[in-house]
């Protein structure tokens, strides 16, 4: 090209990924120039189907995001326009433009609010980078999925990845699922709620925490963004403590804010800070488990358990979820879709618990309308507390659709 | 090919070739419509005479076999693909031909794989004048590119079958890939070390073509039993060191997928099955070796012994899955159309329950019968499927070939036909408006089942209503076509096909069903 312009430097930028094996995902090169206006290009395995889509998609994402001159090369791997509205605005992000304007994707009604106790017996963890798994996580029926920004996101792909779960949280359909985010540690979280918060997801995750302050700060961080962006639904949280510390301040870390809707354990980082090693059957982290069975119930909050690593083993992990809710969990992770059943299975209660429990329902109903304060069983007498358990198990169990 | 080509609209409204490869053709007139009279094909009378007494009818080569036979110029050569990618007897056959310096002759292959994308140079030279047979990869992109001179005439196992039957091809040298064979041509597929399971495909050509030739690279001493090929039907036997690469007739061991999406669909498919009442003691079924139907089998499988039922038969392509139901009681007999890894191969070889069969027991449309309407149910992929149930099995959405029809149209007449596909592959809908390629009318697709739900085809109320009381995810197909289209973002452009026909679709009974057009 033999333009008689003289061209500045100008600054070059990539977002996302191609390639044989990437699916579902583009990858955006981006030059920003200081005239020429915008140029894009495009290769894509949809090109027949999507290919003008793409591109006037690109055009109108590049035009919300006040980008007048660049040139664009996409590859597109069967990305989804969500993915395509993330990617493009990650490489212009990264070109130091776009200052204060983002683009949104259309918008899927959001699902019902979150009660504060409802059923959690799996979240399904979604890398943030990997937007092929995303569409079709709510198909396999886990009680919550998990949009990571954590662990899985790659260092240098964590501003990206933001971008990428903002998108998806206003797009992605996922169904009666309870959509949550894991957020980095602080003070990278902050930037990672300020992104994800008006997206109003169900329930945020929060990592190593070890005081209370942490909680604070986040609470107080979502508190102001609520009513920036006038949010009446529950954001709720859920701190993960994953080292000695945390464990030892569980409690204060549970009871932090009226927000705290469940404390889990991550026993991986936890085992790591022991210098002991992960086992399939965890004695080396009975006792913190014990110990947010213990503090969750004293703070009022739901104790959810752990992830499983071996996700080929799928008998042991229904041992460690029946051995998870024998000591007082509500759920646990799941690292992969195959996992769910064998844990919606390994926390419902057994036929005979629930048989129990529906007979000591019956006789407190049947004490209620005889006016009795005593509730007796048969020979026994039944305790309050007794009747409180038998109460919840039975909504539970219909919850979780054991019994009708 | 530079003639103009007369099109007509067939019952289904799809523009159609009134003449393929110099042949008159009838336009498809509906399933069932269409029944010639008269009497079959049949190959020339031979008198036993002119064969050696001593039964040895080997020539020292291939080459020698082909002059022996009369090959000459615009002959039709036959090949079966028992062998798959591995085979190495096709390419053999015609390069042998290209050496003796005949031209313009007609392949027909009961398929074509991607390791014998050499015939293209033959067609650059004139060797072959056009393919009649499935055609995907590098010889799919050379039809659909217009670069082959004859039209691309692709066919169901059993429309292969009616097509040479009713005399639209005649086979003049058939040459057989045998993984055992004796002098007198006696062949089988089920040992030697490139043994292959069935030899089924073969069976037409051993009967109806003028001139047989076995090939093999395992010569036992007469007789070779069993053999499924008999040596009354063959010309010559010619041995050569090897028929084909193992590695890839039979993969070691084949594949379940472990896509979560796609295990989904292959349990609502099974248990689709168990709800719809089809699973049930003295049943049938037939799958075939792709992830997903393999999946279905172990689904139902767990299903059948939780239920404590029990299949009658189950049909093949076999493979470790099925032979695991065979070995564990859960079906009677598996009857094996093609053998697809080495447990199947083993497994044929050795239990009687294991029955090779043809396409003439399964699929033809001039038998008595056949077996795949006697099937329960059938699971079978697609690349594309209408709001009315018509499919697409041969061609990417962009119309480029893809696939062969192989067993696929003739499993439609099954009990209760299932298409098991995604919603969606790679944001490009499955589930569409209008097919590129119509491979199966809608009237023979009872059930859709995708990752989104289960579609049931408005004309079986009877389906609709043995699953209404049940979990399962039952919309309408318009449902989860708007779903999907939501997600990828609006309708897929239609894609740019060209006005030069250069493929047809066969239906079963030999009438034209669709065309595939050039790509532009």
């Amino acid at each position: 090209m033999g333009s008689a312009v003289e061209i500045k430097p100008s600054r070059s930028t990539e977002a996302g990924h191609w390639g044989k094996e990437v699916r579902s995902d583009l990858h955006v090169a981006f030059e920003a120039r200081d005239g020429g206006g915008v140029e894009i290009s495009l290769e894509s395995r949809v090109a027949p189907y999507y290919g003008n889509a793409i591109l006037e998609q690109a055009r109108q994402v590049l035009e919300e995001l006040d980008v007048k001159h660049a040139r664009v090369a996409i590859h597109d791997e069967g990305a989804l326009p969500f993915v395509i509205a993330a990617r493009l605005e990650a490489a212009v992000r990264r070109a130091g433009l776009a200052l204060g304007k983002r683009s949104l994707p259309e918008q899927v009604p959001p699902p019902a609010p979150s009660p504060k106790d409802r059923l959690r017996r799996s979240r399904l963890y979604l890398p943030g980078s990997e937007p092929k798994y995303f569409i079709n996580a709510a198909l396999h029926g886990p009680d919550a999925v998990i949009l990571d920004l954590e662990d899985s996101v790659h260092h240098a792909e964590k501003d990206a990845a933001r971008l990428l779960v903002r998108n998806t949280l206003r797009a992605v359909d996922f169904g009666a699922c309870e959509r949550m985010v894991r957020i980095n540690q602080l003070p990278l979280g902050l930037d990672d709620l300020a992104e994800t918060v008006p997206e109003c997801p169900d329930l945020i995750l929060i990592p190593k925490v070890e005081h209370p302050e942490q909680l604070t700060e986040v609470d107080r961080m979502i508190g102001e963004l609520r009513s920036r962006h006038g949010i009446i639904r529950p954001i709720w949280l859920m701190p993960i403590v994953e080292t000695a510390q945390g464990i030892e301040n569980a409690f204060a870390i549970a009871a932090a804010s009226e927000n705290v809707a469940a404390l889990t354990i991550g026993i991986e980082d936890y085992t790591a800070d022991l210098c002991v090693a992960k086992t399939p059957e965890g004695r080396e982290s009975l006792y913190a488990r014990s110990r947010v069975v213990n503090v969750a119930r004293a703070a009022g909050v739901q104790a959810i358990d752990s992830v499983f690593g071996d996700i080929a083993d799928i008998e042991a992990l229904r041992r460690w979820g029946e051995a998870s809710r024998a000591m007082g969990f509500e759920g646990m992770g799941c690292l992969h879709p195959g996992q769910i059943r064998v844990i919606h299975e390994a926390f419902a209660p057994t036929a005979a618990e629930i048989a129990k429990a529906q007979r000591i329902v019956a006789a407190f109903e049947e004490a209620q309308q005889k006016g009795l304060a005593v509730v007796s069983l048969g020979s026994k007498m039944i305790d309050p507390p007794v009747v409180q358990r038998a109460v919840k198990l039975v909504d539970r169990a219909k919850a979780m659709g054991v019994i009708p | 090919m530079s003639e103009r080509v007369e099109l007509a609209h067939n019952a289904v409204g799809r523009r159609v070739p009134t003449m393929v490869n110099g042949r008159p053709q009838i336009p498809f007139l509906g399933v069932g419509k269409y029944q010639p009279r008269g009497r079959k094909a049949a190959p020339q009378i031979r008198s036993n005479k002119d064969y050696p007494d001593t039964g040895d009818k080997r020539v020292s080569d291939l080459e020698t076999a082909l002059r022996n036979c009369g090959l000459r110029d615009g002959m039709v050569i036959s090949n079966h693909h028992h062998l798959r990618d591995g085979d190495q007897v096709a390419l053999m056959a015609l390069e042998a031909a290209a050496r003796i310096g005949v031209k313009d002759l007609v392949w027909f292959p009961s398929a074509s794989f991607p390791s014998q994308q050499s015939a293209i140079a033959l067609m650059e030279k004139g060797v072959i004048h056009h393919i009649e047979g499935s055609m995907n990869g590098p010889l799919g992109d050379y039809c659909t590119q217009g670069k082959m001179r004859g039209m691309g005439v692709l066919r169901s196992h059993g429309g292969r079958w009616q097509a040479i039957q009713d005399g639209e091809v005649h086979i003049d040298i058939a040459v057989i890939a045998a993984p055992a064979a004796d002098f007198f041509g006696n062949a089988d597929g089920s040992h030697g070390r490139s043994a292959c399971g069935s030899l089924g495909f073969a069976l037409a050509d051993s009967t109806y073509a003028d001139q047989v030739i076995v090939v093999t690279d395992n010569l036992v001493p007469f007789p070779c039993v069993p053999w499924q090929i008999q040596g009354n039907q063959v010309d010559c036997v010619v041995e050569v060191e090897s028929i084909g690469d193992p590695a890839k007739i039979v993969s070691g061991t084949t594949q379940i997928t472990r896509s979560p999406d796609r295990l989904r669909i292959a349990e609502l498919v099974a248990k689709f099955l168990r709800e719809a009442g089809i699973m049930k003691n003295g049943f049938s079924f037939q799958a075939g070796a792709g992830g997903i139907a393999l999946a279905f089998v172990e689904y139902l499988k767990q299903m059948m012994k939780a239920d404590g039922v029990k299949a009658r038969f189950v049909r093949g392509g076999s493979t470790k899955y099925l032979v695991e139901l065979l070995q564990e009681g859960l079906t009677d007999y598996i009857l094996d159309g093609q053998t697809f890894d080495l447990d199947g191969v083993r497994s044929i070889a050795n239990d009687a329950r294991h029955v090779a069969t043809s396409p003439f027991t399964s699929y033809n449309y001039h038998g008595k019968g056949n077996f795949a309407s006697l099937v329960d149910a059938v699971v079978l992929g697609a690349t594309e499927v209408d709001v009315n149930f018509n499919a697409n099995v041969v061609t990417h959405s962009d119309g480029r070939l893809l696939h062969g029809i192989g067993g696929w149209q003739n499993c439609l007449f099954a009990g209760c036909s299932i298409l098991a596909v995604p919603s969606f592959r790679d944001r490009i809908p499955v589930i569409v408006d209008e097919v590129t390629t119509l491979t199966g009318p809608g009237e023979m697709i009872d059930v859709v089942v995708t990752e989104r739900g289960i579609a049931i085809n408005p004309r079986r109320q009877d389906l609709l209503d043995a699953v209404k009381d049940s979990k399962l995810p039952v919309r309408p197909i318009q449902d989860v076509k708007a779903e999907v289209e939501k997600i990828c973002g609006g309708k897929p452009a239609r894609p740019k096909l060209g006005d030069r026909p250069c493929a047809v679709v066969k239906w079963v009974d030999g009438t034209v069903l669709d065309t595939v057009w050039q790509v532009a």
